[in-house]
């Protein structure tokens, strides 16, 4: 049994269903109580659960953050919001340097089971509000990145990244929280495993490897394409680190072909990283180099036609495979 | 408020701070303090001070490498400061953490196995001088990027409220990290949160080589306190029980639920920021004024003035502690590397398995 919900009412209903669970999960970050949230995630979670759980912050992305990993020190399970990703860059020292180092550097004495959400996304908020930086986030060892693209993964991966006893980044993307979706309603819990990609179209001739918004867009190109005669196989990622590369590789090893999808800027961006990994792990079965898709290495532009001109989309992704597949992509 | 007790004029000058002349009258009367708690005091700082000398040593042997930050002359602070708290009450520090992680209990063959790299080390290694830590004793590290702890105290502060365990927490940083903006934003939300915290900064008057007046426009930093609202004091870093005094208030305030408190201690390190240091910034003449305020003889000879103990007594505790100091080198020494099949464990606590 499934229940048709927004990709927002369900991160909203796995935030509600922790808090009911466990009393020691708290959320804390800016204008998530009176103001419902930025995206309205949280909204009327502090009604239910008190301001003592549902906690108004300064805007101080670092403190938020440390707070969270102080809190989790102290034995709670601090769930942090921070506004956008691009804010999460001034948090950026807490998360490397303090939550992703403390179980390994002090030899495992404790954890840092925190869960930092925040948003990627764009639309007409120029550079400073435009950006996308999991593949920083997912280069560094002790963290662990999640982005779901449906209603479903953002429950279920949620809620096990609240369970997590690491430290998660959890980016959600602006452009779906009003995607609908069916999510399981079967009175048992919907957890999804962080760790795991899941293939959510098969197709014979190419694997269209993307995450988050990507992984829609792949599906759409997948629709396209398939009316055209070509069969794509889609990998949708869910958790960037850590990366689920025998799912990758197996879809390649089906298809010979693969197409990196993301955001993200093309030069060190987390598609790099996975071209790489593919390369190094499919070199033998493929047949065409990886293609990539990615954002041009530009700061984005608020103007709606240059805005549109440069973010990837369900057309960016069919015109890589097609190319793939005129010349093998070595054009 | 506290007064510090009478400082070098050289270095009052030279730093642009305001003086304070009186001693504190509580320090004459040994904080009311018993002479089993005094002596061990002393004994601590001695400790401290004995384990940073064998420490210096093997570093110039290179035993120990990478940084190596000697708390030489501060050892009051630590001492005067953890003694006005409870043992379980939580502490996070800076990356000076040598004389805290002693105090504290831990072992010192297991800290300068640490320092050492080795596999008897607090954290097996791992961390080294700058990142001791033992969870059991509320310990939480030994930080190394000036000011990231600070407000990571904030939250753990609140966790004490949320479980009602009637515990502070103690955040200790030096000077420098006052001006960093992670500073600011723990003393605003402990200050918003009232969450039980003593924020103890450890002001010797330099950021590594930068004086005081050139990275803060107050003199006195407890002034910094005042742009939250937030109680601070002053105490004299080179004398324990003023430590213990000033300390003792701030604690107390912030386990009767009263909120956070600010306490600045006036010290100096006798020693350069790290080894590395030439320590072109300050004079000789500075340092040799600051030498003759040296907090173990002055307190130990308080000791003797005040009839708590003899003179053979202190002798036979530096004995002691050299002793245990060799001891600590011995254990490094012999205590092996950590093993090399180890170094990805402990990445996560909860490791996704690679599937077939």
């Amino acid at each position: 049994m499934t229940v048709e919900i927004s990709y927002r009412q369900a991160l909203h209903d796995a935030l509600s269903e922790e808090m009911r669970r466990d009393e020691d999960v708290l959320l804390l970050g800016e204008d998530i109580t009176g103001y419902g949230g930025s995206y309205a995630v949280t909204k009327g979670l502090h009604e239910e659960f008190g301001l003592d759980r549902v906690m108004e912050t300064p805007i101080a992305e670092a403190g938020i953050v440390a707070t969270a990993i102080g809190l989790s020190m102290g034995g709670m399970r601090p769930v942090a919001e921070l506004m956008t990703v691009n804010f999460a860059l001034l948090a950026l020292d807490q998360i490397v340097n303090n939550a992703a180092k403390f179980h390994y550097m002090f030899n495992g004495q404790w954890s840092v089971p925190i869960v930092v959400r925040t948003v990627s996304g764009f639309g007409q908020l120029a550079a400073t509000h435009s950006q996308t930086f999991e593949g920083w986030f997912a280069s560094v060892p002790g963290l662990k990145v999640v982005m779901p693209a449906t209603p479903a993964d953002a429950k279920g991966l949620l809620k096990t990244a609240i369970r997590d006893p690491d430290p998660v980044v959890f980016i959600e993307h602006s452009l779906l929280y009003s995607r609908r979706g069916p999510v399981p309603d079967d009175g048992t819990e919907h957890l999804v495993p962080i760790g795991e990609a899941a293939v959510v179209r098969e197709g014979s001739d190419v694997t269209l490897v993307a995450y988050s918004r990507m992984a829609l867009e792949a599906l759409a190109a997948a629709e396209e394409l398939s009316q055209a005669g070509v069969e794509c196989e889609v990998v949708d990622l869910r958790t960037l680190r850590p990366l689920d590369v025998d799912t990758v590789a197996a879809s390649i090893a089906r298809t010979h072909r693969a197409v990196v999808c993301g955001e993200d800027w093309r030069t060190g961006g987390f598609g790099a990283t996975l071209a790489a990994e593919i390369q190094d792990r499919c070199f033998d079965v493929l047949d065409a180099p990886v293609a990539r898709v990615a954002m041009a290495d530009v700061p984005l532009p608020y103007a709606r036609n240059l805005e549109r001109m440069l973010i990837p989309t369900a057309h960016s992704i069919v015109e890589a495979v097609r190319g793939l597949l005129d010349d093998g992509g070595r054009s | 408020m506290a007064k510090a007790t009478s400082r070098p004029p050289t270095a009052r000058r030279r730093t642009g701070r305001a003086g304070d002349g009186a001693a504190s009258p509580a320090t004459a009367e040994l904080q009311g303090l018993d002479a089993k708690t005094l002596l061990l005091m002393y004994r601590q700082m001695a400790l401290i001070r004995r384990f940073e000398e064998h420490a210096a040593e093997s570093y110039a042997q290179a035993k120990i490498g990478g940084f190596l930050h000697l708390y030489i002359g501060e050892e009051a602070v630590a001492v005067g400061a953890l003694h006005a708290a409870r043992p379980d009450d939580h502490l996070i520090t800076h990356y000076r953490d040598h004389g805290y992680a002693l105090v504290r209990g831990c072992e010192p063959g297991a800290v300068m196995a640490e320092l050492f790299g080795r596999s008897g080390g607090v954290v097996a290694g791992r961390g080294g001088s700058m990142h001791l830590a033992d969870a059991r004793r509320h310990f939480w590290g030994g930080h190394a990027i000036v000011g990231g702890h600070i407000p990571i105290a904030v939250g753990l502060a609140m966790a004490q409220q949320r479980k009602d365990t009637g515990l502070v927490v103690i955040d200790v940083f030096g000077d420098g990290a006052t001006a960093i903006g992670m500073f600011h934003e723990a003393m605003n939300m402990a200050m918003i949160w009232r969450t039980p915290v003593v924020f103890l900064c450890e002001n010797n008057l330099y950021g590594m080589g930068a004086a005081a007046h050139e990275q803060s426009p107050v003199d006195k930093l407890i002034d910094r306190a005042r742009g939250y609202n937030m109680p601070a004091a002053q105490a004299d870093g080179m004398d324990p029980l003023d430590m213990h005094r000033v300390m003792g208030e701030a604690v107390e305030h912030a386990r009767r639920g009263e909120g956070p408190f600010f306490v600045e201690a006036l010290t100096y390190r006798f020693r350069g920021h790290s080894m590395a240091d030439p320590e072109m910034y300050r004079t000789r003449d500075e340092v040799r004024e600051w030498r003759a305020r040296d907090p173990i003889p002055a307190f130990g000879k308080r000791l003797v003035d005040g009839g708590v103990v003899g003179s053979e007594e202190l002798q036979r505790v530096d004995e002691e502690v050299e002793e245990e100091v060799v001891a600590a080198v011995k254990f490094a020494d012999e205590s092996p590397p950590p093993d090399p099949s180890t170094v990805f464990d402990k990445i996560y606590a909860a490791p996704v398995e690679k599937r077939p």
